[in-house]
């Protein structure tokens, strides 16, 4: 299947002449939902912006659906619902107005019964008529969520979505984002919450210093992070494994005064209980257990400080 | 051509401006009778008649032109500066509307709120002054040209502002004295011989004039050159966004 969002070579140059984006390379699949994970300036916002219109590569080429969004701006950008990571609503417009303008900007026609289930399944419905600068913050998210899918993007940008927004809005979203999956919408979303992308994300691409160090699909990061390790200290160091043990996959620490297990939590026995056991049957006494686990976030911060 | 989105900036600038309702129009009326408290009775009772025209009837064209105008300028250049200042402007640059629908938009916008404001103060001026207009095609064509050109003025002026201040000072040092010094509230035959020549560079004398001339028939500059100056100054900022288009205009970083 040909990509819907297609990012070659991609650089952009700001006019300080900073480089946020060295050459980008990015390839987001019609239907799935990718996170885009990054430190502070890694160059998430600055490759959003370029791909929704905001700003123009300085070179290198963008298709959303096949179409170039410099040259054939207007049905690239048609596709295309935009959530900004900052905030930026007109104080004294309605939430209906303001919604309504969005899907006007992107040549909809007047479509009431539209909105009115997008402001609805958002919670904004009894709070159409308020002005914006009288909502609180997580409502003013909802209403840019609302006015990204005024006029039913085929691919949704999220931008840090759920910087500061409490546990409610947040599952609340992330119900959305799965409704929306599954009428077939493309989402990217950015997030400095690993968690998050744990838990909604189909691929996850990390980017430092704009460059994409990875894509992966969660599953196959997953299985690397469902590993886990428990330490086990002993009291009398040891130098070999002992013979009844020999089922389990253990390793001996360098200085012989602990066994290293690794198992998968993924599993449903992690043969954890059992090995305790022969450990005391095979005589040896434990002094600490300690469990380690890789998570993407180690993932995470080995990719981002390899690169210094 | 998106309409519907040139609809949707036309509206939501309107309906900006009809949340100021107030504001927007009642200032207008509020300045207008002043203006002729104090122009019309106090020095209209010593200067009789200007050109066959009471004096209270002739200032009227000049009122209209200096609120239209610099109505227009401010009106069209906060209009696209605000979303810039608020950051709502990353909507008009990840939307499918070109430029040209933008400045159509906006401009469109400013320019009828203008063209209600004049109206306003034409109709408010009735109640001071009696007024008959001798070519009222041509007083219509005026107005609707001058809100038009001025508020494509004020929409460059707010795609170059980088804050309020650079928002304000050019109709604060440029329009406003232009206008004050135009004849609005004189006939520049009134003025002594070289200070009449110096006259004749500023542009507004022949908006003006053509626009009273439109009123009474009677006119400080060849209407020709009255119309010649609104085209030539409409072309000119037409020039202006067309050049800021070609070369990647400010609100895109
Ligand atoms: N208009 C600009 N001019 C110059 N440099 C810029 C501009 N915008 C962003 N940058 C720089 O580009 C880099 C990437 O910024 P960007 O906003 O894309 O980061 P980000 O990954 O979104 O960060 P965050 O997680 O903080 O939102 C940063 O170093 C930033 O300082
Ligand atoms: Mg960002």
């Amino acid at each position: 299947m040909p990509a819907i969002v297609q990012v070659s070579d991609v650089v952009k140059r700001y006019e300080s002449g900073f480089e946020a984006l060295k050459g980008v390379d990015l390839e987001i699949e019609e239907g799935e939902i990718l996170a885009l994970l990054g430190p502070n300036g890694a160059g998430k916002t600055t490759l959003i912006s370029t791909i929704c219109g905001i700003s123009h590569p300085t070179s290198g080429t963008i298709t959303v659906s096949g179409h170039d969004v410099v040259k054939n701006y207007r049905k690239a950008r048609a596709l295309i619902g935009l959530v900004p990571q900052e905030i930026a609503l007109e104080p004294f417009e309605t939430v209906w107005n303001s919604v309504s303008f969005t899907r006007g900007l992107f040549g909809k026609a007047k479509d009431d019964a539209h909105l009115e289930s997008i402001l609805r399944q958002l919670s904004l419905w009894d709070k159409k008529d308020a002005q914006t600068k009288e909502l609180s913050g997580g409502m003013k998210r909802r209403v840019l969520i609302a006015k990204a899918l005024s006029h039913g993007p085929r691919i949704l940008f999220l931008d840090e979505p759920t910087a500061g927004v409490d546990v409610e809005l947040r599952k609340d979203m992330w119900e959305i984002v799965g409704k929306l999956k599954q009428d077939g919408v493309t989402i990217i979303l950015t997030t400095h919450y690993i968690e998050e992308a744990e838990a909604i994300a189909d691929r996850v691409g990390v980017i430092n210093q704009g460059q994409i160090l990875l894509v992966e699909d969660k599953a196959t990061l997953m299985a690397q992070m469902g590993r886990k390790q428990l330490r086990i200290a002993l009291q009398e160091p040891i130098s070999a494994v002992p013979e009844s043990l020999g089922s389990y996959t253990l390793e001996i620490a360098p200085e012989g005064d602990a066994l290293v297990y690794h198992y998968d939590t993924t599993n449903e026995r992690t043969g954890i209980t059992t090995l305790l056991n022969d450990l005391q049957t095979a005589g040896l006494t434990m002094t600490d257990l300690k469990t380690q686990e890789s998570s993407l976030e180690d993932i995470f911060v080995d990719l981002v400080k390899e690169k210094p | 051509m998106n309409l519907q989105a040139i609809k949707a900036i036309y509206v939501h600038e309107m309906v900006r401006f009809f949340r100021t309702l107030m504001q927007s129009f009642l200032s207008p009326v509020l300045s207008t009778s002043l203006y002729f408290v104090v122009f019309g009775a106090a020095i209209g009772s010593r200067i009789d008649q200007i050109e066959g025209v009471s004096y209270g009837a002739f200032i009227v064209p000049g009122l209209i032109m200096l609120s239209v105008m610099t109505q227009s300028v401010s009106n069209a250049s906060f209009g696209i500066y605000f979303p810039k200042f608020i950051g709502t402007v990353y909507e008009l640059l990840s939307a499918p509307v070109s430029f040209l629908e933008i400045v159509i938009g906006y401009v469109g916008a400013a320019a009828t709120k203008s063209f209600f404001i004049g109206v306003i103060i034409l109709v408010t001026a009735h109640f001071f002054v009696d007024l008959d207009i001798q070519h009222p095609g041509a007083m219509l064509a005026f107005l609707v040209l001058t809100c038009l050109s001025f508020s494509l003025f004020g929409f460059i002026i707010g795609i170059w502002a980088g804050n309020f201040e650079q928002l304000q000072i050019i109709p604060l040092l440029i329009i406003t004295p232009l206008v004050f010094l135009g004849g609005s509230f004189y006939s520049i035959t009134m003025l002594p011989g070289i200070w009449q020549t110096i006259t004749l560079f500023n542009p507004v004398v022949y908006l003006i004039s053509g626009f009273r001339w439109s009123f009474f028939g009677t006119a400080d500059v060849p209407i020709i050159a009255s119309l010649l100056a609104i085209s030539a100054f409409t072309a000119i900022c037409l020039a202006i966004i067309w050049w800021i288009f070609r070369t990647g205009y400010k609100i895109r970083s």
